[in-house]
This record gives structure tokens, C-alpha cells and sequence, in this order.
């Protein structure tokens, strides 16, 4: 066999004779293009799956089994349902910033609508290297200008996100695109190719020789020559998706009985869609490579094949229904066109006119090797435990300390970037970016739904199980800020190269972790997808497992914000003020005076559960005005953010910061929220229900004026204002 | 009744949004397919926002060669009433059934933020809607920009077609206001006729208070008031 070919689907030797052996022959070219690209880490998850029996995976809202179809369904009530899930698209994005983030969000769209849903919401969790690079902020730019230039003109609102910044991600940023879908539970529709005889249906755009080993492409390190790659990186046509959208909906809502399955073409095409679809539904597939409508002359078989050509769907229609399903389409102006059909061989059969030019039994592509983690817990996460934090002196100037915060690029306002985002089309959009969480009503039904993305990545690089299960927990935070129960996770586990013992061990740590929090909150891991292979020639990225997460909220026109009112009692939920030299760990502040990042990161996930609960029990008992989590840059930045977000100063000069003034302002310890509440009475209740749970707390003071004093720190909202506002600008100019 | 056709296009996205906040005040909605091409004659024709054929080209420069272009053209010249919203009002000015033209925006990036709208002009769109408010109503567009040359912008004032201006939430016209440089920081204008209206801001988002704003109603109602 052709060893440079093997290297292009990157299939390793050993992986080739285990496929010569499942055959009983040597394959063809053809036939080791389509099983190396269904046992690439990106389709065949070979290092990650063996992970994922540790996710909860089963509770009584959900509607899909985890990995068997494109997206997790969640019961919402009444009969509707949301789909959502997460996608990474880091290396498309790494060597084509535009087009790769564009596709990334393209392709997650056609993983909702695949399931008959209407997407309503997206969100991106982003990643770059430090903005004073040229190239990082080249990256940064390209991503974000893709991101909206993709969901603007589909007209699916970008509401939510984040993105942080790490030397680390220099020339591999992260791009992991989310999407939520609503519909009626009787129009989910699956992607499976049931019933021998029925046709299968290639609707969309003409297949070109773009992406043509995309999926291998994403599953190997970005290497000097990766910019070579960049043929690799698809093109998407947003305009032509939003046909599509709308005939899968209109298909699903109004015609359902017409067809059998419905397939999104991601990650090696043609070639993953139906394969996969004839695997779920054990049935074969036979299809003629010809009758694939082309964009470019004398395509092979193999190009055919393995196209990654953006924007299209396979449809499986009842046979008997063939012609209305092909109207349907037309009259959206969409081309179909029959390719092959269903057979009952399980064997996949790749036909061009009459030869047969590949044939295997489906078993065999879908059945990946799997590699079980040969792990190695790296020995400097000891040392980085055992720093001693209080070489760093207290606070001098905490002022001064908060301005540099609010400019700071892990913190600073994302409105530069949101405000590129159409972020409320459709009309549902009741609590905008710039919170916690965002909210989005759902028409004609009481609950609406809370969505969010969450990961500090630093706190899983120093200890990966406690910072996984963190980045779960303050995904739930954000949730539960809103006024909105955590329901359900989708997760993308973005780490290095697997393979080697540090790095698989980060991973099989990572899982755990969200396994832990994801148990202890009740929130069941519905989908997701792993991106490993995450380096460059200066090395790994810091492990990145990005929580999704859904919310439900039992009434969304009573959804908190981040934003007290005028005279508004506040008060630091799950912790006293006063904090020990320990709750620097990980903050962002203490990497900014050491240089790097150390100590120990804790979470008593009990604690955790049981402050969530409570300010979902105030807010039900109509006792809450606002609440916000305290994450990066601790309770001065949590309030801080709330003062702007009201435009309105804070009463709080008396307050006692006890012996470490640094760790009690910008220290980042878990389980901690602020809450508004609006009067002396409703604060007695507050206090009553804090002490009945055990739940420490500490009232701060009052929302007023001009002036934000919060014990040393006596600044002006403007010049906050001014610092938080122009921070990526400023950034992003120099 | 009140009644509505609300005009599709391949990638138009606010019918949907459209058909939403018109109904919510109890007028009747029809979509109408960009194939189409005839209105009945006291129909309220809206063109909404999206991309429509993508918008790949200049925004709105191919849908102005659309069969239900041709159809509005002549409900228009009827006397008809349509309103473009966002890419609506750039077909209506790429179809030459409003002066000027709507440029990438002063800072080359897309926006989607609230803007402040100060009203003016006597016509049917307006006229119910009290002059000295400040209407809070979203902008979602990377082509807003307006831009028309001296004469025409000096005609729109003397006649009284400038429909909105961007404005602060105290009603203050000035440069911090204007969201993407148009002229004179033009929102809305309004053809000769009195009876096209064409305004980049989306009315039909700010349609209830659980979305931030229902300013964007007293557009329709000042319509519904005139129907009465």
C-alpha cells in the first residue's frame, strides 16, 4: 500500500493491517480514503470515546441517547423540545480565520435542523493568543468577522459566549460553535437510513474538491507547513443555508411522514452521512458517485466521496413520496437529487455508472479502533500546588489594581464583539449578551430557555479533574444568575495530542471532572465532540474541555440580569468577604503578579449545589432584584460588572477585607454570587433562609450614586466606565 | 382590518419578526413569495430585513430586479403603502423608489445595538407619533450608512421626508448618535408621494417590553390610525 496515502487520512500502519484483516484483502485507494476518514479522531473519537461511558448521559427531560444522533433533545414541557450541541472548528479557523469560523457555525446549524429543529440561538466559545500578536489578532479579527458574517445573514441570533485569552493558543485558537434548536417533540426527526429500497436524496449545494480531507486535517498537529492545508478549509455559502433551514424545517414541521431520515454532510461528507446513517438504521447504502451533482470537472470517485463541500443535507424519503419531498425542495429553489438508495446488505457500495468502485461491509468503517489513555500526571502540577501565593505583597493600590482588571483581555467588556453579532432576530431574545447567561423566550410557552458556555482553562491546566468540574459548576452559575434552572451539557474537549501520556491524561481527568459536577448538578451530558491534536510547533494548547449549557427557565419574562436598581441592598452569596492568601489560586490577578499561573484549585461541589439552589429558591420566592457569579477577577469585578451594567455606583466603603485585602477583592473562590435584593424586609427573609441552609454570606453594601467605593477602592463610574468599554479596543489598536 | 403583505425574498429573515409584531397589534399578515408580484390595493407592503439572494453583491442590488419588485413599483405609483425595513430599504433604494444609498457603515463593522430615533416628517407612517420623544429601536446591519448628495439631502429636508433621525435617548442629534455615519444622521426617509417609507432600524424588534422596547408599535399604530 501507498504510504503517503496513509498519511493523508492519517492511518498509522498498524491501523491499516487491522483494516486489511476486518476486509480479508487489501483495500483499494478509494476504500482506505472513506475508512480513514470515519477512524479519524475527528469522526471516530478513537482516543476520546473509550472516556465517555464516565458522562451521566440519562435523565427524565431527555429525549436522544448521548452520541446516536446529531444533537441532544431536552423535554422542555407542552410538547416542545430543544436540541443543541457544541462543534469545535479550530484548525479550519487556525489557517483560514474567516471561512473557518464561518463553516464551524454553519455546520452546527445543519446539526439542529438535521433533527428537524428550528435553531434559535447560537453561541461561540472562543480562544486566541495574546492580542499584541499580529497574527493572534489577524486570528481574532477573521474569527469574529466569520462568526457574524455566517449567522448575520442566516438570520439565527449569536447570543452568548465567551473567549479568553492564553499564549498558549498562538496560531491554534479555539473555535467551538454552539447552537440551540426548538420544536414540537412529534417533528424530532433522526438521521437514519431505514427502509431497503428508499431512495437517498443529495439536497443543496454542488459538490466541490473543497475540504477533501478535512476531517484528517483535524485530527493531526498544526505543523510549519499547515498554511498548506489551507485547500482543506471549505467555503460557506450562508445564503444557500438558509434555503436549506427553511426547507428542513418546513419538511419536518409540516411533512414528517415523507421521510425516514434526515443527515447533515459535516466531516468527510458524502462519505460520513451515509455511512452513519445506514449504521443507525443497520441497513446498507448504495451509492452511484456519478450522479452526484459537480461543481468541477472530472472529479474522482474518491474527491466525490470525501468532499467536504459546504451546505448540504442526504434526505431519505419514503420512496412512495420521493417526488413530493424533491418539490418541497424545489420550490425553495434548492437542488435534489437521487444518488443512490438504501439497501438491506449493510454494505456500503460506492458505485461510478456501473462499476463498482468500492464495497465493504458498514461494520467496518464504523467500527474505529480505540485506543484506551496511556496517562502520566505531569509532575510540575505538584509544584504549582504547593507555590507559595504570599510571596505576592497584599494590595498597595486596589483602585488602581481594578482598573487594570476591567482592561484586561480575559475580562474586559465583549461588547466590541457582540455588537458584530445580530443577537436578536427572531424576537426571542429576552436577557441580551453582556450577563451571565442569555435568555430566550419561546413563543406561545411560559418557559423560556437559558444558554451559556463556560471553561477556565487555567484551573484545568493545574489540576484537570477540580477545573473541569469548576468550569461545569460556573456554567451553572451562570445559568442559575438568570433565574433559570441547569438542565443538560454539550461539551467540546479541546486538549493536545493524545497520544502523548500528559496529555491523555489531562483528558481522561477532564472527563471525570464534568462527570462529577455534571452527577452532583443534575445535568446530564447530552452531546458534544473532542478536538485533540490541539499544537503547534510551541506546544499545547492549555486543556480546554468548553461546557455548553441549557437552562430552563420557568418563566422568562421574570428573568434576572446582572443590573441592581437604584437603592438596591447587595450581597456576596456562598462566602465571607474576608478571604485567605488561597483564594488567589488560579485568579487571574495572581498570574498577572507571579507571571504565571499557580495553586490549587478547590471546589466543594455540595456547597455549590446548595448555593445554586438557594438563589433559585430566593428568586421563586421574588426576593431577588439581580444576581451575578463571581468568576475572573472575583467579587471586585462581579460588582464592578453589575455597577455598569445599572450605571450605577456602590455603597460599600466600610466593608472589612480582613488581613489579605487582594484575595478578598480579586480572589476567585468557587460557589460565590452577588445578589440585589430591594428592601430591609425581603433582606431579613435573605438572611433567614441563608442561615437555615448554612450558606455564608456577607452584605456589601448599597447601588447608588456616581461613585463605586467598595472598602479601599473609591473610583468613579466613568473612569471604570472608560477602562472596561475601550479594553479590546485598545487592545485590538495597539 | 388593517391587512399586511410581508415580502419574502431567499434569504430575507424579519418576515418572520415582522408577521409577529403586526399581528400582535391585530393586523392581518400575508407573506408573499418574491415570484409574485400583484398587492391588493389597500394592502400595507413590507419589505423586511435579511440578505436577500445573499447579498453577496451590493445589498439589495439584485433583488431590485425581482417580479414582486415589479409589483411594488406599481403599488406604489398607486398610491399604495410600503415600508422597507433594513435590507427592504436598500432594495427600495437600489429600485430608485427612494433617493441615495446605503454604504458599509463609517466603521466597516456590522452593528447590532439600540439606537435612539428622533421622528419627524408628516406622513402616515409618522404623523401619530409624538415629535419630541425619542423612539429606543435596534439597528442590525453592516450596510447602513446613508449617503445621498447635497441637493437631494437639502430636498429631503425642504420637503419633509427625513422620517427618523439617529438621536441620543434625550433626542439630541449630534455625531455620537449617528451608529454608522450616515448623512445628517438620516435613519428613515420618505418618497415624494409621501407613501414609501424606508428606515434601516427594526421597528418589529422593539414590539414588546420583554424585548427591551414597543416603541417600534407606534409606527403600525400610526398607520392603524390613519386606516380608521
Amino acid at each position: 500500500m501507498d504510504f503517503e496515502l496513509l498519511q493523508k487520512v492519517a492511518m498509522t500502519r498498524d491501523e491499516y493491517d487491522r483494516l486489511v484483516d476486518m476486509l480479508n484483502r487489501e483495500p483499494n485507494e478509494l476504500e482506505v480514503g472513506i475508512v480513514g476518514a470515519l477512524w479519524s479522531e475527528h469522526c471516530g473519537y478513537k482516543h476520546s470515546k473509550p472516556l465517555f461511558h464516565h458522562f451521566p448521559t440519562e435523565g427524565e427531560t431527555i429525549l436522544t441517547k448521548t452520541g446516536e444522533e446529531n444533537a441532544g433533545a431536552i423535554d422542555l414541557g407542552d410538547g416542545w423540545c430543544a436540541v443543541f450541541k457544541m462543534e469545535s472548528h479550530n484548525h479550519p479557523s487556525a489557517i483560514e480565520p474567516y471561512q473557518g469560523a464561518a463553516t464551524g457555525v454553519g455546520g452546527i446549524l445543519r446539526d439542529i435542523f438535521a433533527m428537524g429543529m428550528r435553531p434559535i440561538a447560537l453561541l461561540d466559545s472562543l480562544r486566541f493568543g495574546p492580542l499584541d500578536d499580529r497574527n493572534n489578532k489577524y486570528l481574532f479579527n477573521g474569527v469574529v468577522s466569520g462568526i457574524g458574517g455566517y449567522g448575520n445573514c442566516i438570520g439565527v441570533p449569536t447570543v452568548g459566549g465567551e473567549v479568553q485569552f492564553d499564549k498558549s493558543y498562538s496560531g491554534n485558537p479555539l473555535v467551538n460553535a454552539m447552537c440551540v434548536g426548538i420544536g414540537r417533540v412529534e417533528n424530532l426527526l433522526s438521521a437514519s437510513a431505514s427502509g431497503p429500497g428508499n431512495p437517498l436524496l443529495l439536497v443543496g449545494a454542488d459538490t466541490g474538491r473543497d475540504g477533501i480531507h478535512g476531517a484528517t486535517f483535524a485530527s493531526v498537529e498544526l505543523d510549519e507547513n499547515a498554511e498548506e492545508m489551507r485547500p482543506a478549509v471549505q467555503v460557506g455559502n450562508p445564503f444557500l443555508e438558509k434555503l436549506l433551514l427553511e426547507a428542513c424545517v418546513e419538511l419536518a414541521e409540516e411533512h414528517n411522514d415523507w421521510i425516514v431520515g434526515l443527515q447533515d454532510l459535516g466531516a468527510a461528507g458524502l462519505t460520513s452521512s451515509a455511512i452513519e446513517a445506514a449504521s443507525r438504521a443497520g441497513t446498507g447504502i448504495d451509492i452511484d458517485v456519478t450522479l452526484v451533482p459537480r461543481r468541477e470537472e472530472k472529479m474522482t470517485a474518491y474527491e466525490v466521496m470525501l468532499s467536504e463541500s459546504q451546505e448540504r443535507m442526504l434526505v431519505i424519503p419514503k420512496k412512495e413520496h420521493l417526488d413530493d419531498v424533491i418539490h418541497l425542495f424545489r420550490r425553495w429553489e434548492i437542488r435534489a437529487d437521487v444518488i443512490g438508495y438504501v439497501t438491506d446488505d449493510e454494505h456500503v457500495t460506492i458505485r461510478e455508472g456501473k462499476e463498482v468502485v468500492a464495497r465493504m461491509p458498514v461494520a467496518i468503517p464504523t467500527d474505529p479502533p480505540m485506543y484506551s489513555p496511556n496517562t502520566m500526571r505531569p509532575s510540575e502540577l505538584d509544584d504549582l500546588h504547593n507555590q507559595d501565593l504570599s510571596v505576592i505583597p497584599d494590595v498597595k493600590n486596589p483602585g488602581v489594581e481594578l482598573l487594570n482588571l476591567l482592561g484586561n483581555s480575559n475580562i474586559t467588556s465583549r461588547q466590541m464583539i457582540y455588537r458584530q453579532y445580530d443577537h436578536q432576530v427572531l424576537n426571542n431574545t429576552v436577557v441580551l449578551p453582556g450577563g451571565d447567561a442569555a435568555v430566550l423566550r419561546i413563543k406561545g410557552l411560559k418557559q423560556g430557555i437559558a444558554v451559556t458556555t463556560d471553561c477556565n482553562a487555567r484551573l484545568v491546566a493545574l489540576e484537570p479533574r477540580v477545573g473541569s468540574s469548576i468550569a461545569v459548576a460556573e456554567a451553572a452559575r451562570n445559568i442559575v444568575a438568570t433565574g433559570s434552572r441547569p438542565v443538560a451539557v454539550t461539551d467540546c474537549l479541546n486538549f493536545g495530542n493524545p497520544e502523548k501520556p500528559s496529555v491523555a491524561y489531562q483528558l481522561e481527568q477532564a472527563v471525570l471532572g464534568i462527570s462529577d459536577a455534571c452527577r452532583k448538578l443534575g445535568t446530564p451530558v447530552v452531546s458534544g465532540n473532542a478536538s485533540l491534536y490541539n499544537e503547534t510547533p510551541v506546544g499545547q494548547i492549555l486543556p480546554t474541555p468548553s461546557i455548553g449549557m441549557l437552562g430552563v427557565s420557568d418563566s422568562s419574562e421574570d428573568s434576572l440580569t446582572i443590573a441592581p436598581r437604584e437603592n438596591n441592598i447587595l450581597i456576596l452569596i456562598g462566602a465571607d468577604l474576608a478571604q485567605g492568601i488561597e483564594s488567589l489560586s488560579g485568579s487571574e490577578y495572581a498570574t498577572q503578579k507571579l507571571g504565571f499561573t499557580a495553586g490549587k484549585p478547590f471546589i466543594d461541589l455540595d456547597y455549590e449545589v446548595k448555593v445554586q439552589k438557594f438563589i433559585l429558591d430566593a428568586h421563586k420566592a421574588k426576593l431577588l432584584t439581580a444576581a451575578h457569579d463571581c468568576s475572573e477577577g472575583g467579587i471586585a469585578i462581579a460588582l464592578g460588572e453589575m455597577a455598569l451594567a445599572a450605571s450605577l455606583g456602590l455603597e460599600a466603603g466600610q466593608i472589612d477585607c480582613g488581613s489579605r485585602v487582594d484575595a478578598s477583592l480579586f480572589g476567585e473562590a468557587q460557589s460565590r454570587f452577588i445578589i440585589a435584593t430591594d428592601s430591609q424586609d425581603s433582606l431579613s427573609f435573605l438572611e433567614k433562609m441563608l442561615q437555615d441552609s448554612n450558606i455564608l454570606f456577607s452584605v456589601i453594601g448599597r447601588a447608588h450614586g456616581e461613585r463605586f467605593q467598595l472598602g479601599p477602592i473609591d473610583l468613579s463610574i466613568s473612569e471604570m466606565r472608560e477602562e472596561y468599554e475601550e479594553g479590546l479596543h485598545r487592545l485590538l489598536d495597539s | 382590518m388593517m391587512k399586511a403583505a410581508v415580502v419574502v425574498f431567499p434569504g430575507t429573515w424579519s418576515d418572520g419578526d415582522c408577521t409577529w409584531a403586526l399581528q400582535n397589534i391585530g393586523i392581518d399578515v400575508r407573506k408573499v413569495w418574491h415570484r409574485e408580484s400583484s398587492f391588493a390595493k389597500d394592502e400595507l407592503v413590507v419589505l423586511p430585513g435579511g440578505f436577500s439572494y445573499g447579498d453577496y453583491l451590493r445589498c439589495g442590488a439584485i433583488a431590485q430586479f425581482s417580479p414582486v419588485i415589479e409589483g411594488v413599483r406599481s403599488h406604489a405609483a398607486k398610491g399604495g403603502l410600503v415600508i422597507g425595513i433594513c435590507n427592504g430599504f436598500q432594495i427600495l433604494c437600489e429600485s430608485g423608489l427612494l433617493p441615495g444609498a446605503l454604504v458599509r457603515n463609517k466603521s466597516l463593522q456590522f452593528r447590532c445595538e439600540d439606537t435612539y430615533l428622533l421622528p419627524g416628517s408628516d406622513s402616515p407612517f409618522t404623523k401619530n407619533i409624538s415629535s419630541n420623544y425619542a423612539l429606543q429601536i435596534p439597528i442590525s446591519h453592516g450596510e447602513g450608512n446613508y449617503y445621498a448628495d447635497e441637493r437631494t439631502l437639502n430636498l429631503l429636508e425642504e420637503q419633509d421626508r427625513i422620517a427618523f433621525r439617529y438621536s441620543s435617548a434625550m433626542g439630541e442629534v449630534n455625531q455620537s448618535s449617528n451608529p454608522n455615519g450616515s448623512s445628517r444622521n438620516i435613519a428613515g426617509i420618505i418618497n415624494n408621494g409621501g407613501n414609501v417609507l424606508g428606515m434601516m432600524p427594526h421597528p418589529e424588534r422593539a414590539c414588546e417590553q420583554l424585548l427591551g422596547s414597543e416603541d417600534g408599535n407606534q409606527i403600525w399604530l400610526s398607520l392603524l390610525e390613519e386606516y380608521l
